[in-house]
């Protein structure tokens, strides 16, 4: 989904609040309600098991956007937390209004009811090139949309795998599990000069990739190139 | 000029998850004490002061660094250090030429059992939009200015794997025993921010 919250990359952000070493991350729930955020999260996805932490953190995307902005984090999970519990039938909109004493304000509905993960992938090895689909994805979705089409290269395959995002992030717990792949691209093929010289790692689903295409610079310099251009 | 949804509602943030809290519990959704005992491992049991141990631990004992680095799930659980948000733990070993620093550009997705529940400025909007792009600005303007021939990496938590650094032990610290040099490694070091620095 090519929402608010793909942020990274996203230009006229100010200053990031904060000097290192600062303490003020001190004490964690800094007003009283805030633990209730991933708490009452929690009630329903461990507890009810009425949806997935992959459903809640596509309904805090799902949260309209001017709503979105002006939102503070423990905010936005308190929303999708209330929208999934009614959109699982657990309770009613009504309720919540009448709890609150005005209207709760819920996140849109979606607009997308998920995909599977795409058949025909194939398993990658540390060092691999590999491109990410350039594909448009309108439900949930784990690739930041700045390495859409873009190639790196594979530094480590996980030894686990996990249900596919796409997939479990619209409840279907169908999902079909897959390694992922920490993948390495420069900044600078991400947005040319207009980034810092540097390197990002993103933590890929199988099902994003595939093998970069060969490029004569790629070939292999061993013994049959030498031949080949002797 | 549009709107702001706030136009339209005069409840604060707290009404809401209050009145999100009544409606659970009127139903009885909320198994008794199962919001304070998660609330105190979130807010208590999660905390940087873990990560130090751990990276203290690497720097004295070369066998235990290679684990590490090798399998961080194994070796974080060797000290206990494993729960939601820290079930695949991998750590990022900087070098003389290599700066690690890690983000949730999507969200805010962190390594909770070892380094703590993220804070306010890595959730928010500007470390999450500017750290990608132009992470040594951001590490520069936060207080921490890299040599030239440092290579800074970020790695944007987009998926399962929770990353801690595991910074360069300081030089001066040879006489150094374990607790003192967990006190060396903060939270911001432990994001990779920040780099362990004496006194």
């Amino acid at each position: 989904m090519d929402g608010f919250h793909d942020l990274g990359g996203f230009q006229g952000f100010g200053r990031v609040p904060h000097t290192i070493n600062s303490l003020d991350y001190k004490p964690v729930f800094k007003e009283d309600w805030e633990h209730l955020a991933y708490s009452l999260m929690f009630v329903g996805v461990d507890q009810l098991k009425k949806f997935s932490v992959d459903e809640v953190r596509h309904a805090v995307e799902r949260i309209d956007v001017r709503q979105h902005v002006g939102t503070r984090y423990y905010e936005r999970y308190v929303i999708a937390t209330a929208t999934l519990l009614v959109e699982t039938g657990v309770l009613t909109q009504a309720e919540l209004d009448a709890a609150l004493g005005s209207h709760f304000k819920l996140a849109n509905p979606p607009h997308s009811n998920g995909r599977p993960a795409p058949a025909g992938g194939a398993r990658f090895e540390v060092g691999d090139r590999v491109v990410v689909r350039d594909e448009y994805v309108s439900g949930h979705i784990r690739a930041p949309g700045y390495v859409r089409g873009k190639e790196g290269v594979v530094l480590h395959r996980t030894t686990e795998s996990w249900p596919f995002p796409d997939t479990i992030g619209h409840g279907d717990t169908c999902a079909v599990h897959q390694p992922t792949y920490h993948v390495e691209f420069r900044a600078r093929d991400l947005w040319g000069d207009a980034a810092d010289d540097g390197y990002v790692v993103a933590d890929l689903f199988e099902g994003y990739l595939n093998r970069a295409p060969v490029r004569p610079a790629d070939a292999p310099t061993g013994s049959h190139a030498a031949e080949t251009t002797a | 000029m549009n709107a702001t949804p706030s136009a339209h509602t005069t409840s604060t943030p707290g009404e809401r998850a209050w009145a999100l809290f009544r409606v659970m519990k009127e139903k009885s959704l909320i198994p008794d004490g199962y919001v304070e005992g998660l609330t105190q491992m979130m807010s208590e049991q999660f905390d940087p002061a873990n990560g130090a141990r751990v990276v203290a631990r690497a720097w004295v004992d070369p066998a235990f660094r290679e684990l590490l680095l090798k399998d961080g799930t194994a070796a974080c659980a060797q000290f206990g250090y494993t729960g939601p948000q820290g079930e695949y733990i991998v750590a990022l070993e900087d070098t003389p030429t290599l700066k690690n620093v890690i983000v949730c550009s999507l969200c805010s997705c962190t390594n909770w059992p070892v380094l703590g529940l993220p804070p306010e400025w890595y959730k928010g909007f500007e470390y999450r939009a500017r750290l990608v792009r132009e992470g040594r600005t951001v590490l520069r303007e936060l207080g921490t200015n890299l040599p030239d021939d440092v290579v800074v990496k970020v790695w944007d938590t987009t998926a399962e794997s929770r990353y801690l650094v595991l910074p360069m032990r300081p030089a001066g610290t040879d006489g150094m025993n374990e607790a003192q040099l967990q006190a060396l490694v903060t939270k911001d070091v432990l994001i990779g921010v920040a780099l362990p620095r004496l006194g």
